[in-house]
């Protein structure tokens, strides 16, 4: 997994709430076996007519915002099924970070696997995020994770709170089955304990 | 000892490694495996030379893409895609050696309803399954939880999640449900009362008379819905009832390992002054057949209300409202049950189970479909399909009208050639109402089988009290 660094760019917003992840990416893309070419799809249905026309009022159809790498979403963004080909399909569309109010569980845990961001504010902030996501292709915001400061393109700084492993993880780029390998002894006092105790496990 | 919810007792008993911060390795009992999410899961392991640590606990089978029709086993009544994620499965199976149901097996069916009813799904273990609906095992008392494919590639690893702990959440339902009045109303309500964020970050464990009073089907409906109010799980503690469903199951502990088996299950239950970082309660007497109007499942009304304004809600919701009523075509203030229905669909992993289809067959019986309605069963799983045809019940809705079909998670996301055409619209027994969840521009009013049984016979959404003899009005 790449690093996850500091950058600079494009917002788009999505204010729209309970996003869901049949949303991000419908049912007819998840019948791949890669991971990879999904970003052509995000938000598919919104995004395109059924003769694979852009809708040219989606958001990131609009000039401004075809190279977004951060979302401003509202209220719990990426609910529904547990389909990682969402964050995939985010990730390959060039988003890095989203932010909102609240998160579904599994596709906040999703993102973190894939070397994404969720960011969750209160919604004052998420609304002056937002705000300045409106301004189009200039609302170019930073997102430094080391420092936990998402900054506004008018130098508003504002800061998250991001669990320290997962943070650590995406900071260096690391591998979860490649950590947990690392405590296969633990796995196996646990397996040995548990056959003993739970035998028709 | 400080006193326990059912949630703490069996992380605590599953906790193979702490971290300082809390974050936890949590040993996994059961990994549930579909065609859908898993192929790259697989893919990782080759790449890097992994195998599977513990195919024994591993239980594969095809559900989401595979075909209803009865002449499925022709190869040409799937997509070349479809097919290719299903042979992917097969092969992985194989190759892995875990445990398989393929399509041609009388066992197959949707992993929801495998797992228990092969008995793989027991008190107090961890269950998981790269599909949010895995919440229905929560039924027997274990915690069960949908995972995203890089899980299911940890699991399949290492049999462990890294997992925090979430905080607990009681939701009570006290009292007598009235006649009518289903698991799947229950389910509803309760995400109409706390909304689809309503559970974030807790694991819910449901109690309270009308939870008890519900069979292991029912609880298992219960359960399934708990994602959709936002909760990483749901969870009712084992009593009779479970240990009865469980018992003589073909994966169920035998023997002295039963007996041993029993008497820690025996304890799975939440001490009386356990803490609860949130309540809700909901009486049961009050709860109606609801159905949703909307594309969010906490979008729940009583089948006797009208189309709510979007003005009538707060914040975002406004908006959201808004854009729902668009796009089920619906007015502010129409009765719900003036909206006329194309098709039923009773089936899914939340109402697919034998207990389902003898709740809609006692609706249908004598009775036929409207005329130009679409209507189809999809019992939830092979043997779910045989105990019905061998209670009568798929002659009842075979002359109703029905199409009886085979077993797999069909029109509930379809995935397979079960869809919804732009603007039709479907009483479905299934758990999302999302846009185009059903098919391209479908609409969806979820419902209990009851409930869907009913507006097949009317052709409009309708209250299933209003179809029950009086005999069954007062039972």
């Amino acid at each position: 997994m790449d690093k996850f660094e500091t950058f600079t760019g494009v917002a788009a917003p999505m204010p729209l709430v309970n996003i869901d992840t049949d949303m991000i990416i419908p049912k007819e893309f998840l019948k791949t076996i890669k991971r990879t070419g999904l970003g052509v799809h995000a938000f598919d249905e919104m995004r395109y007519d059924r003769q694979g026309n852009e809708i040219p009022d989606f958001v990131l159809n609009q000039p401004a915002y075809r190279n977004a790498s951060v979302l401003v979403a509202g209220d719990n963004f990426g609910c529904g099924s547990s389909r990682e080909h969402a964050p995939w399909a985010l990730a390959d569309f060039g988003i890095k970070v989203v932010v909102s109010t609240s998160f579904a569980d599994i596709f906040f845990n999703n993102c973190f696997k894939n070397g994404m961001l969720p960011i969750v504010l209160p919604q004052e902030q998420v609304d002056i995020l937002m705000k300045d996501a409106e301004k189009g292709e200039n609302a170019r915001q930073t997102v430094d994770l080391e420092a936990q400061t998402i900054t506004t393109s008018d130098g508003e700084v504002i800061p998250f709170e991001v669990d320290a492993f997962r943070k650590h993880c995406l900071l260096n780029g690391l591998d979860d089955i490649g950590l947990t390998m690392e405590k296969v002894s633990s796995i196996e006092a646990f397996e040995k304990q548990s056959a003993a105790a739970r035998p028709w496990v | 000892m400080s006193p326990k919810t059912l949630y703490d007792k069996i992380w605590d008993a599953h906790v193979a490694d702490v971290a300082d911060d809390g974050t936890s390795l949590l040993y996994i009992d059961r990994h549930l495996v579909h065609e859908v999410t898993s192929p790259q899961a697989f893919e990782g392991l080759r790449l890097t030379g992994r195998t599977v640590r513990a195919p024994d606990k591993t239980i594969a089978v095809p559900d989401h893409n595979v075909p209803t029709t009865l002449d499925r086993a022709n190869p040409a009544t799937m997509t070349e895609e479809s097919r290719i994620q299903v042979e992917a499965l097969d092969k992985n199976a194989k190759d892995f050696g875990i445990h398989y149901y393929p399509v041609n097996d009388v066992r197959q069916g949707i992993v929801h309803i495998v797992g228990p009813e092969q008995g793989w799904t027991l008190p107090g273990m961890t269950v998981v399954c790269g599909d949010s609906h895995t919440a229905t095992h929560g039924a027997f008392g274990a915690l069960a939880h949908g995972i995203g494919t890089s899980e299911v590639e940890h699991v399949l690893a290492t049999q462990t999640l890294i997992q925090k702990k979430s905080k607990n959440m009681k939701v009570e339902i006290t009292g007598k449900l009235k006649p009518g009045v289903t698991a799947k109303d229950i389910t509803l309500a309760v995400i109409g009362e706390t909304g689809t964020a309503g559970g974030t970050g807790y694991v819910i464990e449901y109690c309270g008379e009308a939870i008890r009073d519900l069979s292991m089907e029912g609880r298992m409906t219960v359960c399934n819905m708990a994602i959709e109010g936002g909760a990483r799980a749901g969870l009712i503690a084992p009593d009779e009832k479970t240990f009865d469903y469980v018992r003589g199951r073909p994966h169920a502990p035998k023997g002295a390992q039963w007996e041993q088996a029993m008497e820690w299950w025996k304890t799975l239950y939440s001490d009386d002054d356990a803490h609860w970082d949130k309540v809700v309660t909901l009486k049961g007497e009050e709860i109606a057949p609801v159905v949703t109007w909307g594309t969010s499942p906490e979008d729940v009304l009583p089948i006797s209300a009208v189309v709510p304004a979007p003005e009538s809600f707060k914040g975002g919701k406004v908006e959201a409202a808004r854009r729902a009523l668009d796009y089920m075509g619906l007015t502010p203030g129409q009765k719900l049950t003036d909206i006329q229905i194309d098709t039923v669909f009773i089936g899914s992993c939340t109402n697919g189970r034998i207990e389902d289809l003898r709740a809609a067959a006692a609706i249908l019986k004598g009775k036929k479909v409207k005329d130009g309605m679409r209507a189809m069963v999809v019992p939830g799983s092979g043997l779910v399909r045989a105990q019905a045809e061998e209670e009568g019940i798929a002659d009842i809705f075979k002359e109703a009208g029905f199409e009886w079909r085979m077993a797999g998670c069909s029109m509930c996301l379809a995935m397979n050639p079960d869809q919804l055409s732009e603007g039709e619209r479907c009483a479905s027994t299934s758990n999302r109402n999302f846009e185009g969840r059903q098919g391209y521009k479908g609409r969806t009013h979820l419902v209990s089988p009851a409930m869907a049984a009913a507006a097949a016979i009317t052709g409009h959404l309708t209250d299933v009290r209003e179809l029950m003899t009086d005999a069954e009005a007062v039972a």
